[in-house]
């Protein structure tokens, strides 16, 4: 009787598997396209000229200009945003114009971020260079040092930036201390959660306010498309303080419209696409949202075998002659390994740095020999692939930068495709066997 | 727009133009342990087509003080004290859910102020389940999301947001947590559960009404709208297609011609 009650109370709202298939797309007003059809089109016909008013002075919702916003690209939106459990999405060309759109909508000259500095280097280019010539200044903290969040904000201190899980070192940043020390702080948590997907992590449930993929990579998985995403949490309250007037005050650009007031839980996201999208355009081609659409249908069965396969991966380099060290959340002795068991409870993802035995000559001979591992400057791709950041992803750090980032000449980063395991051990194996031999050459 | 009643401070969205006396006066009221931007894709049309818009917060929701009212009954009053602190002699109404017996309400109470009904997603009588009840009073997230699932038709459950990027299920959950589930949503439930007068005040309702229903709410169904607006005399009623009880967002375009329709036929702007 209890258990019948209960179940009567539970919401039937889809679950993560079906809303990867169905979320933000209805057929029946798509021509009964099961599909998700193309919109391969810039404009949209306005019905009159009342019609062209009201879709721009957002009276109504719509599409105007694929700059703005496409019904392909809607539908990728509202998927993530349903996947990751955020009020709303906007999508972009790449993950970095999403980051860089993010910080655009948040900031204005004199502001400050506090920053992680674990980061992927193009990430670290934009926040140590780009950013101060508009007026925005970072300070870079370690991801593990989370009361250095704290001690780095300042007065015009407008968010903390961080990849939950850092490029490439593997460093987790604590979510919810330092979203607690965020919101303390009057100022939201952004999150780049690239390499989890929200299969593996949602962010918004740990207390970020916003957060940026680049969708490039595990949540399109097959390696095909540029594109990337902001997703709002829609809990944070921008009218609690006055450090967000572009947020708050009546905005010139659309008849003095508040967009807090006006979209409360889905402002941020209004104003990154009337204001961002609007004024630098880094819109995503509707070919490329499909392409990504593709790929999230199968997100939960992928990243399944990922993470499998990469546990396999840690106890095979783990035990091997060649490897000096591994890094990855699953090891036991990984610093941030029972972090790791609470914010990532479906798998501690698939991406794993080690290093190898003999330092930069034995990575570089490793990466040239590997043939089913592909040598490239990407993560995420359903295949396996493998880089040396001191040379080619982090290669514009100086010796400085690199050591900050945690980087070192030996480390190799891995992104564990989803081939049979046997395959790309057996393929490793003839690149450790060819980083052993310069050495036993030079030994002789 | 900030502005005092009773004391108060209450927020209204005046649909993205400044608020002006000389055009007519449209208030819009939210549903249970909503916010005024449940109507963002009504309120903005009215707004610059030629009227004053308030789409409220009701006490001690969204950004407005105060603490929430406990009857049907207190909040009709409050609306006609809202009519008069702006200044205003009548205005017409729209309501939500909830809002519905508000307004219904309102104007079997204050006949003379109130120039037209629309209710959307309303019924004479709103007896809530017990379970949801509870929950919501006992501050449980539950009674959310339980709110949410049944508020949205089974296209809505997907998404297919009229604004781009927007998710449904997820953007009404944020709104309803704003504030603590049981001093808004578990007052409000008790609210409706409570209201006993909705069919006596719809035949003494002498008022344009439209009635706008959906034809697969779940919460307020087709045939229990229809059974209010029977009551009233004259009243209209208009079903809409594919979508649940959170009509004003799965099918916001629909909701606002038919609302457009009636608004200018029933409540025009007078012309000089």
């Amino acid at each position: 009787m209890t258990d019948k009650k209960k179940k009567s109370t539970d919401p039937k709202t889809y679950k993560f598997d079906t809303l990867s298939l169905h979320a933000g797309y209805q057929p029946h007003k798509n021509a009964g396209s099961r599909q998700v059809p193309i919109y391969q089109t810039t404009s949209y016909l306005f019905d009159d000229v009342d019609h062209a008013a009201a879709l721009f002075n957002l009276e109504r919702g719509g599409h105007i200009y694929s700059r703005i916003s496409n019904p392909t690209v809607a539908v990728l939106e509202e998927r993530v945003a349903a996947l990751e459990g955020g009020t709303a999405a906007l999508a972009t060309s790449s993950g970095m114009s999403a980051i860089f759109l993010t910080i655009m909508t948040l900031c204005e000259a004199g502001d400050h971020l506090v920053v992680s500095s674990q980061l992927y280097g193009g990430t670290v280019n934009l926040f140590r260079l780009t950013l101060p010539k508009f007026g925005v200044k970072c300070t870079f903290v370690k991801p593990r040092d989370t009361e250095g969040f704290k001690k780095a904000i300042k007065k015009n201190t407008k968010g903390i930036f961080g990849e939950l899980v850092g490029n490439p070192g593997n460093e987790i940043m604590n979510m919810p201390e330092i979203a607690k020390i965020a919101h303390d702080a009057g100022v939201p948590l952004i999150i780049d959660a690239t390499y989890q997907t929200p299969y593996l992590c949602k962010p918004i449930d740990h207390g970020a306010d916003i957060v940026v993929h680049s969708l490039t990579k595990w949540m399109a998985g097959h390696g095909s498309s540029m594109a990337g995403i902001l997703v709002e949490g829609g809990k944070f309250d921008w009218m609690q303080n006055d450090k967000f007037p572009t947020m708050t005050k009546p905005y010139e650009g659309y008849h003095g419209l508040s967009f807090a007031e006006e979209f409360g839980p889905t402002a941020f996201t209004m104003k990154a696409r009337a204001e961002g999208m609007r004024d630098f355009g880094p819109c995503l081609s509707p070919q490329n949202a499909w392409n990504v659409l593709q790929g999230i249908e199968t997100l939960s069965v992928r990243m399944q075998k990922h993470c499998s396969n990469a546990e396999k991966m840690v106890e095979y380099l783990l035990s091997h002659e060649s490897v000096a060290w591994v890094s990855h959340p699953s090891v036991p002795d990984h610093p941030d390994h029972d972090l790791a068991k609470k914010l990532l409870p479906h798998g501690k993802g698939s991406m794993i740095a080690f290093g190898i035995k003999g330092g930069k000559e034995a990575g570089e001979a490793f990466i040239n020999n590997v043939k089913l591992a592909s040598h490239l400057a990407n993560v995420g791709d359903t295949r396996t692939l493998v880089i040396h950041p001191a040379s080619s992803t982090h290669s514009q750090m100086n010796e400085a930068t690199l050591k900050f980032a945690g980087l070192s000449q030996d480390m190799i980063r891995l992104s564990v495709g989803i081939e049979d395991f046997d395959d790309i051990r057996n393929d490793f194996e003839t690149g450790f066997r060819a980083a052993r031999r310069p050495r036993l050459v030079s030994n002789q | 727009m900030k502005f005092q009643v009773n004391g108060v401070e209450v927020f209204a969205s005046t649909g993205g133009r400044p608020f002006d006396k000389k055009k007519p006066l449209i208030i819009f009221v939210h549903g249970s342990g909503l916010t005024h931007m449940t109507w963002v894709l009504q309120t903005r049309y009215f707004a610059f087509h030629g009227y004053s818009v308030l789409a409220l917060d009701m006490p001690g929701h969204g950004l407005s003080g105060g603490e929430s009212l406990k009857t049907i009954e207190d909040m009709a009053d409050w609306i006609s004290d809202v009519i008069d602190a702006v200044g205003y002699k009548e205005a017409s109404l729209v309501g939500h859910s909830q809002g519905c017996l508000v307004i219904l309400e309102c104007a079997f109470r204050f006949p003379k102020k109130i120039k037209t009904l629309s209710l959307m997603g309303g019924a004479g009588a709103i007896p809530m389940n017990p379970e949801l009840l509870s929950l919501a009073e006992n501050d449980d997230p539950k009674a959310v999301d339980l709110m949410m699932d049944w508020a949205h038709g089974p296209a809505g459950h997907f998404g297919g947001h009229p604004v781009p990027g927007l998710y449904h299920i997820n953007t009404g959950g944020m709104l309803a947590k704003s504030r603590t589930i049981k001093n808004t949503l578990g007052i409000d439930f008790r609210a409706c559960d409570n209201y006993k007068n909705g069919f006596k005040a719809a035949k003494e309702i002498k008022i344009p009404t439209l009635s706008v229903l959906a034809n697969g709410d779940k919460m307020c169904p087709v045939k229990e709208g229809k059974k209010l607006a029977d009551l009233i005399d004259g009243s209209k009623i208009e079903i809409i297609d594919n979508c649940g009880h959170m009509m004003l967002l799965e099918e916001a375009d629909k909701v606002l011609n038919v609302l457009k329709k009636f608004i200018l036929t029933y409540f025009p702007i007078k012309k000089n």
